[in-house]
C-alpha cells in the first residue's frame, strides 16, 4: 500500500519502520514494567548486575550490542539455534529480529521511565490496599499500576521514538533488506551511499521529522489526559 | 480479649511491649511522639513483623513467633484508618469506600453501606474525586472505608493529629458513636489526651518503646502516674470536665441492625 506523497520505498520504509517499533514497545512493555517494579520495590541479590546489564546497551556502541544479539540469536546460535529447532522461528535478518534490536536497545528507557514513577507511588496506599483485604497481586493492579499509567506512557514514547531511530544494531544483527529490515534510519542511509540519492535522502529526513512531531504531540496530549484521570 | 506481647529493634530503638486488655470498646494507647505507638499498631495490622512474641485478637493467633505464625494484613481482617487517610486518589469517594468492602463475601458483611454513610455524614461526597475533599472529609471516608470491611478490630493511629482543631471537633463527635453504635472493639493512638478522655474506656500507657501502666481510664487518671502522664501529654488540664455528656444531645437514632 503507498501513501500519499510518498514512493514505494519511502512509504515502505515508513510502514516497516513503525511496524517493528510498534512491536519492539509492546511486546518489552510487560517485562519492562515487570523489570521496573522488581527495581523500584524488591531487594534481591545481584541487583546492582542486574541494573547495569538492562542499562548497557544505553551505554555500549550500538554495534556492539547488534553483534551480540547476532551471536546469540542468529540461527546458530544458543538462542536463535533452540528458537529455530524447537519452534520454528527464526528472528535474524527478518523484521523479527529488528524488533528484538529495537526493543533492546530502548529497553533502558522505559524501565527507567516506568521505575521512577514505581518509586513515586506512595508505598503507605499499597499497605492501606492490603489492611483492606487485597493481596499483594490486586493490589498492583488495583493501585500500584493506575498510579503509574502516565510514567508508562512515558516510557512507551521514549522506548517508541528510540525504535524508531534504531540504527546501529539493527543494521548488523538483521543487515538492510528493503522490505524486511530496512527501515527508515536504514533507507536514508542506503540513500546516502548511492549517486543522486541527496534528494530521497532529504524526503525521507522530512518524513523522520513529521513522524517525530506528531509522536511528541499526540504523547503529550494523552499524558495531560491521563495525569487528570488518575490525579483528579 | 487483646493479648499482645511484641520486641522488635527498629535500629537503636527497642519496641518491647506487652498487654492484655478487654476487646470491647475503645483502648486508647497514649504516649508521647516517639513512644512506639505507630510501631506497635503496625504490627497489630501486620504491615511491620515483630522479631518476638505474639499478638492475640479475640481467641485469633494473627502473630506468633514461636509457632511461626505471620498473617499478612489482607487476611487479618483488621480495619485500619491512618493519620494521613491514604485514600486512592485515583478512584471516587465511593470506589474509596467499596474497594475494600467488595473484598468481603457478602454473607459475611455485618456493616452496611448505608449505613456507614449516613452515621459518618459522607452521603453528598460519594461521586467527588478524593483530591477534592477537605481533611476532615478525607478522614471521616478513611473511617468508612475501613468499617465496611466489617472488620474485627478496628485499629486508628492518630486519625485527628493532621487536623486543624475545628475539623477535629467535626470528625471526633463521629469516632465517638462508632465505639458507642457498633459492637467492633477500637484500638485508638493517640498522644492527645483531649481526645483519649473522649473517646477511651481502656488507656495503655507508652513510654520509650515500654507499656509503663494498663487500665480503666478513670482508674489511670485518678493514679498518681497521671501526673508523670499530664507532664508528657502537654494539653492534659481540662480533661475530667466534660466527657460524661458532650455528645449525647445531638446522637443519632440508634441504627437497628447494630443493636
Amino acid at each position: 500500500m503507498n501513501l500519499p506523497f510518498l514512493t514505494p520505498l519511502e512509504s515502505e520504509a515508513l510502514r516497516l519502520s513503525i511496524w517493528v517499533s510498534g512491536w519492539a514497545v509492546l511486546g518489552s512493555l510487560p517485562l519492562g514494567v515487570l523489570t521496573a517494579w522488581l527495581l523500584a520495590r524488591r531487594p534481591f541479590p545481584g541487583k546492582v548486575i542486574v541494573d547495569g546489564m538492562i542499562h548497557l546497551p544505553l551505554v555500549l556502541p550500538p554495534v556492539v550490542t547488534g553483534y551480540l544479539l547476532l551471536i546469540l540469536f542468529g540461527r546458530r546460535g544458543p538462542i536463535g539455534g533452540w528458537l529455530y529447532d524447537v519452534l520454528g522461528i527464526t528472528i535474524a535478518f527478518n523484521w523479527k529480529g529488528a524488533a528484538l534490536a529495537a526493543a533492546v536497545m530502548s529497553f533502558p528507557l522505559m524501565v527507567r521511565a516506568v521505575r521512577l514513577s514505581i518509586e513515586g507511588v506512595d508505598q503507605g496506599l499499597e499497605a492501606a490496599a492490603r489492611t483492606l483485604g487485597a493481596g499483594p497481586l490486586r493490589v498492583f493492579f488495583t493501585i500500584t499500576l493506575p498510579l503509574v499509567i502516565p510514567g508508562i506512557l512515558t516510557g512507551v514514547i521514549l522506548a517508541f521514538a528510540r525504535s524508531l531511530g534504531e540504527f546501529g544494531a539493527t543494521i548488523t544483527f538483521v543487515s538492510n533488506i528493503p522490505g524486511e529490515t530496512q527501515t527508515l534510519p536504514l533507507a536514508l542511509y542506503t540513500l546516502t551511499q548511492v549517486p543522486d540519492g541527496e534528494a530521497g535522502a532529504m524526503r525521507l529526513c522530512i518524513v523522520a521529522i513529521v513522524v517525530a512531531m506528531v509522536a511528541l504531540v499526540a504523547s503529550e496530549v494523552t499524558a495531560k489526559r491521563v495525569e487528570k484521570l488518575t490525579r483528579g | 480479649m487483646l493479648k499482645i506481647n511484641v520486641k522488635k529493634q527498629q535500629g537503636r530503638f527497642l519496641v518491647d511491649a506487652s498487654f492484655t486488655v478487654d476487646d470491647t470498646g475503645v483502648t486508647a494507647v497514649f504516649g508521647p511522639s516517639g513512644a512506639g505507638k505507630t510501631s506497635i499498631i503496625n504490627m497489630v495490622a501486620g504491615l511491620a513483623r515483630p522479631d518476638e512474641g505474639y499478638i492475640v485478637v479475640n481467641g485469633r493467633t494473627v502473630f506468633d513467633a514461636a509457632r511461626g505464625i505471620h498473617l499478612p494484613p489482607e487476611q487479618r481482617g483488621f480495619g485500619y484508618v491512618f493519620q494521613d487517610g491514604r485514600l486512592f486518589p485515583h478512584l471516587s469517594v465511593r470506589s474509596n469506600l467499596t474497594y475494600g468492602m467488595k473484598l468481603v463475601q457478602a454473607a459475611k458483611r455485618t456493616i452496611g453501606f448505608d449505613d456507614i454513610v449516613d452515621l459518618l455524614g459522607i452521603s453528598h461526597l460519594l461521586k467527588r474525586r478524593v483530591p477534592n475533599l477537605s481533611g476532615g472529609e478525607k478522614q471521616r471516608v478513611a473511617i468508612g472505608r475501613a468499617l465496611l470491611t466489617s472488620p474485627s478490630l478496628l485499629l486508628m493511629d492518630e486519625p485527628l493529629a493532621s487536623l486543624d482543631a475545628a475539623r477535629k471537633a467535626e470528625v471526633l463527635p463521629f469516632i465517638e458513636r462508632l465505639s458507642s453504635e457498633l459492637s467492633i472493639p477500637i484500638m485508638y493512638v493517640s498522644h492527645s489526651l483531649n481526645e483519649i478522655v473522649n473517646l477511651a474506656d481502656t488507656l495503655v500507657l507508652l513510654d520509650s518503646g515500654k507499656v509503663s501502666s494498663v487500665g480503666r481510664v478513670e482508674d489511670i487518671m485518678n493514679d498518681n502516674e497521671f501526673s508523670i502522664l499530664k507532664r508528657k501529654g502537654g494539653n492534659g488540664s481540662a480533661l475530667l470536665a466534660e466527657v460524661e455528656n458532650s455528645f449525647l444531645p445531638d446522637r443519632p437514632k440508634r441504627l437497628p441492625r447494630f443493636c
